[in-house]
C-alpha cells in the first residue's frame, strides 16, 4: 500500500518543499498564522468586554468559537492559490510534461498533487487556531467546549479539502492560470456563502446542525476528488491549448447528443426517450426510494412543528374549493400555466444545484416537495380528516406530476453521477454539455408534456372531483 | 525496439497523424524530420503513452503504447521540447525527484548522476539554482534527467538546440555512444547536419504522413538521383571523353581542368573510368563524390511532396 502512495508522497514533499521556498505563499501564511490570530484575541477581548457592559453576555460566547472559524478559515484561502495552479501553472511553465513522462499513474500524481495543495494550507490554519486559542487562554478567556472544538476543526478540514479537491479539478481541466482564476468563482461564491451559513448558524448556536455542514461537505469532497480524478486525462492536459470558448463545437455536441441518433421525431420519442428511461432504470428507483423518504420525514414533522387546525377552517375548505372551481374555469389556461410554470421552475432549480454539486443537491426540490405532501397528510389525518379525502386532493394530477419529478431528479441525478464516473475519453466539458443535452431532451420529451398534463388536472379536474368527495 | 503500424492521432476535427509505419531496431538511431506542425511531437507524444492513437498500434521496447502505458513510459527517456526544470531546485534535488518517480534506488542513480553531470559538464554546478541555470545548461541537465534511468530508448527533441558548439559536441558523442551501447533513439531535429551525422535511418514527415523513411544514402539517391563524381586535372583536357563509356557513366559537367560525371554503380564503373583517364595521359589530381548534403535531399522531398499535394 504504502509503496503505491509512496511516488505521490515524492510528488507532494517537492511541492511543499518549492512552496516553502516561494516568499509570495511563505509571507501570507505568516502573517495569517502568527499576526491574524492576535488580532481576533484582541478583537475577542474589545467585544466581550463591550457586550458585558450591557449584559449581553450571550453574543460574547457565541463569537468566541465563530473568530476560531474564521482563523482557521483565512489561512484555507491560501490552499486555493495554490490548487488553482497545480496542473495549469505547471503547463504553462512545461514542467508538466516529463512529470507526465514517469511512470506515474494518474491517480498517483492526481493525489500528490491534492495532498501538496491541502497540507500547507490546512497546517497553517491549525497553527492559527492553535495561536488563537492560547491567546483566549493568556487573556483568561473561557475556551469553547471540547467537542465544539473538534467539531470547527473538523468543518476547517473538510472546508480546506472541498476547496482543494474542487480547485484541482478546475486546475487540471483549465487551459490557462488566468482561465483557471476565472473559473474559481465557481468555489470561491458557494464556499463564501457556506461560511455565511455557517455564521449564522454559530451565532443561533445550533452547532449540531453544523455535523449536516460537515456531511454535505464530505460528501462533495468525495464526489469533487472522484470527478477529478476521472477526468484527468494526460492527453487533455497537453493538448488543450487555447482558451476561446468553442460555442460551435459546444453546439453541435449539444444538438447530436440531444438527438440521440434518432432519424425523425417518430424514432425520437418512440426509441431515444425509451432507451433513456431504461438507463435511469437505477437512479429511478433511487429517486422513488427518496420520494417515500420525503413523505415519511414530512410526517413525521408533524409533531415538531404542528399547524394549528380547527374545525372551521376545516368546514370551510369545501366552500374554498367552489371558490376555487368557480375561478379556474375549465378551458382557462392562466391558472394551467401558472401550475406549470410553478413545477418547471422547481425543476429547473434542481437541475442547476444538481448540476453544481454533481447531482446531490438535483434531489432537493423532490425531496422538499414530498416532504410538504407528507407534511399536509399527517397535518389533515391528526386533524380527524380521513386519509382518502388527501388522496383525492392529490391523486388525480399527482398520477403524473410525481413521475415527473422523479424522472427529472434521477436525469440530474444520473448526470452527476456520469461527472464522476472515470472516463478516458471525453473531458468534464463534453460531459457536462452531453449531460445538459440529456437532461433537455428528457425534460422536453418526458418531464414538461407530464407537467402540462399534470397542470390541466390540478387546475380543471382535481379542485372538482376533490369538491365532489368532500361535498 | 520500437515498431508503429498504421498509427493515426486525431483531434476533433485536425489529423495530427495519419496513419505512419516505423521500425527502429535496438541500436539504431532515427531522425525524424519535418517541418513544424507536421505531427513529430504529436508521434512522440503517442509513443510515451501520453496520447492515445486514434488507430494503429504501436510498441516501444516491447511493451503497447495503450494497453503498457505505464511499462512504456518506465522503459523511454524524453527531453521534450521545455525542458521543464523548476526553478528553485538545484541539480542534485531535480535528479533525485526523477530518480525517486522512475523508482532507482539511491546508490545506482547517484553513481550515474555523478557521471551524466560529469560528462556533461554540470558538475560544478550541481548546487545551484535551476533558475540560474543558462538555456544551454538546462537543456543539458533535462537531457541527464532523460538519460537518468538508463532507458533502452530516448526520444530527444532537438537536444542540441540551444547549445554552444562545444558542449553539442559533448552531447553529440553521448548520443553516439548510447548508440553502441545498443539504446534506441528518435531524433527530432531541424539540425540536419546533426542528423546526418548521426543518424542510421530518417523518416521525414509532413502533414501527419511518413513520406519517406530509409537509410540516408537511399533517400538522397532517391530524390537527388544517382552518385556524382568530380574529377580534378593537373592540366587542361578540353576534349577528353571515355572510349567507350563505362557502362551507366554519363557526363554532366566540365571545366578546363575538370569532369563530372553521373555514375549509376561507382563500384564497377568508377576503377574502370579512372584507368581510362589515366591511360589517356590525364594527370588526375583528385576524383571524389560531389556532395549530396541531407539537407538538399530533404527540401527536395518536401518540395515534391507539396508538388503533389498541389496536383
Amino acid at each position: 500500500m504504502i509503496e503505491t502512495i509512496r511516488p505521490a508522497l515524492v510528488i507532494t514533499v517537492r511541492e511543499i518543499r518549492d512552496q516553502f521556498r516561494d516568499w509570495r505563499v511563505i509571507f501570507p501564511v505568516l502573517g495569517l498564522t502568527l499576526f491574524f490570530p492576535f488580532l481576533m484575541n484582541f478583537t475577542a477581548q474589545q467585544i466581550l468586554d463591550f457586550v458585558h457592559q450591557y449584559g449581553a453576555n450571550i453574543i460574547g460566547e457565541r463569537m468566541i468559537p465563530f473568530l476560531l472559524m474564521i482563523v482557521g478559515f483565512f489561512p484555507i484561502s491560501v490552499s486555493l492559490v495554490i490548487a488553482l495552479e497545480t496542473f495549469v501553472g505547471e503547463k504553462e511553465r512545461g514542467s508538466i510534461e516529463p512529470l507526465l513522462n514517469t511512470p506515474l499513474e494518474d491517480w498517483q500524481l492526481y493525489l500528490g498533487k491534492l495532498l501538496a495543495a491541502t497540507v500547507p494550507p490546512l497546517a497553517s490554519s491549525y497553527l492559527g487556531m492553535m495561536v488563537y486559542l492560547s491567546g483566549l487562554v493568556r487573556d483568561g478567556i473561557p475556551l469553547p467546549s471540547l467537542d465544539l472544538l473538534f467539531l470547527i476543526f473538523l468543518l476547517t478540514s473538510v472546508q480546506a479539502l472541498m476547496m482543494v479537491a474542487g480547485a484541482v479539478v478546475v486546475s487540471a481541466q483549465a487551459t490557462s492560470v488566468r482561465s483557471a482564476n476565472l473559473l474559481a468563482s465557481f468555489i470561491v461564491i458557494p464556499s463564501a456563502l457556506l461560511i455565511q451559513g455557517e455564521s449564522v448558524v454559530m451565532f443561533w448556536g445550533n452547532y449540531d446542525t453544523l455535523w449536516w455542514a460537515v456531511f454535505g461537505l464530505v460528501v462533495l469532497t468525495v464526489l469533487l476528488t472522484r470527478v477529478g480524478v476521472a477526468h484527468f486525462q494526460r492527453e487533455e492536459l497537453l493538448g488543450r491549448e487555447i482558451d476561446v470558448l468553442n460555442l460551435r463545437w459546444a453546439l453541435r455536441l449539444f444538438g447530436t447528443t440531444f438527438i440521440g441518433g434518432a432519424k425523425n421525431v417518430r424514432e425520437w420519442f418512440g426509441a431515444v426517450l425509451p432507451r433513456d428511461l431504461r438507463k435511469m432504470a437505477w437512479p429511478i428507483a433511487a429517486m422513488l426510494v427518496l420520494a417515500l423518504a420525503g413523505v415519511l420525514l414530512g410526517a413525521a414533522q408533524v409533531d415538531r412543528f404542528r399547524l394549528p387546525v380547527d374545525k372551521t377552517s376545516l368546514l370551510g375548505f369545501s366552500g374554498g374549493l367552489e371558490t376555487l372551481t368557480n375561478r379556474w374555469q375549465i378551458g382557462d389556461f392562466l391558472p394551467v400555466l401558472a401550475i406549470f410554470w410553478q413545477n418547471a421552475r422547481a425543476m429547473l432549480l434542481g437541475m442547476v444545484m444538481g448540476f453544481l454539486s454533481l447531482g446531490v443537491l438535483g434531489s432537493i426540490p423532490l425531496l422538499m416537495t414530498m416532504g410538504i405532501v407528507g407534511y399536509l397528510m399527517q397535518l389533515l389525518a391528526v386533524n380527524g380528516v380521513p386519509a382518502w379525502v388527501s388522496l383525492v386532493l392529490l391523486l388525480p394530477h399527482g398520477f403524473l406530476e410525481i413521475p415527473a419529478m422523479v424522472i427529472a431528479s434521477a436525469c440530474v441525478l444520473r448526470a452527476g453521477a456520469l461527472m464522476s464516473t472515470p472516463n478516458l475519453n471525453k473531458t468534464v466539458g463534453e460531459v457536462w454539455i452531453e449531460s445538459i443535452a440529456e437532461w433537455c431532451r428528457i425534460m422536453l420529451g418526458l418531464v414538461l408534456p407530464l407537467l402540462l398534463a399534470a397542470a390541466i388536472i390540478e387546475a380543471w379536474i382535481t379542485p372538482r372531483i376533490a369538491l365532489f368527495f368532500v361535498k | 525496439m520500437i515498431v508503429v503500424e498504421d498509427l493515426a492521432k486525431k483531434f476533433d476535427d485536425f489529423t495530427a497523424v495519419q496513419g505512419i509505419n516505423l521500425n527502429v531496431a535496438p541500436g539504431q538511431i532515427l531522425a525524424l524530420l519535418g517541418p513544424n506542425g507536421a505531427g513529430k511531437t504529436t508521434t512522440v507524444r503517442m509513443l510515451t503513452s501520453i496520447l492515445r492513437p486514434t488507430r494503429g498500434r504501436a510498441s516501444v521496447a516491447g511493451y503497447d503504447v495503450v494497453t503498457q502505458a505505464r511499462q512504456v513510459r518506465a522503459s523511454v527517456g524524453v527531453l521534450t521540447e521545455h525542458h521543464g526544470l523548476y526553478n528553485r531546485m538545484n541539480a542534485a534535488e531535480y535528479l533525485d525527484f526523477y530518480r525517486q518517480l522512475y523508482g532507482v534506488d539511491r546508490q545506482t542513480a547517484n553513481l550515474r548522476i555523478n557521471e551524466l553531470l560529469e560528462r556533461f559538464g554540470l558538475a560544478s554546478a550541481a548546487k545551484k539554482r535551476l533558475g540560474e541555470y543558462s538555456k544551454g545548461m538546462r537543456q543539458k541537465l533535462a537531457l541527464v534527467r532523460a538519460m537518468l534511468h538508463n532507458p533502452p530508448v530516448l526520444l530527444l527533441d532537438e537536444p542540441t538546440s540551444a547549445m554552444d558548439p562545444e558542449s553539442a559536441r559533448v552531447v553529440r558523442d553521448a548520443i553516439l555512444g548510447l548508440r553502441s551501447q545498443d539504446v534506441t533513439i528518435v531524433l527530432c531535429t531541424h539540425n540536419l547536419v546533426e542528423a546526418e551525422e548521426l543518424a542510421d535511418i530518417v523518416a521525414i514527415i509532413r502533414r501527419g504522413s511518413i513520406i519517406y523513411d530509409g537509410s540516408i544514402n537511399g533517400l538522397k539517391r532517391t530524390l537527388l538521383g544517382p552518385l556524382e563524381f568530380e574529377a580534378r586535372l593537373a592540366a587542361a583536357a578540353a576534349d577528353w571523353q571515355p572510349d567507350p563509356w563505362p557502362q551507366g557513366v554519363t557526363l554532366s559537367g566540365r571545366g578546363e581542368d575538370w569532369m563530372r560525371f553521373i555514375v549509376e554503380s561507382p563500384q564497377e564503373a568508377n576503377p574502370t573510368l579512372l584507368n581510362q583517364m589515366t591511360a589517356s595521359g590525364l594527370k588526375v589530381v583528385s576524383f571524389q563524390e560531389v556532395t549530396h548534403s541531407l539537407e538538399m535531399a530533404y527540401l527536395e522531398a518536401v518540395s515534391r511532396y507539396a508538388g503533389e499535394m498541389d496536383v
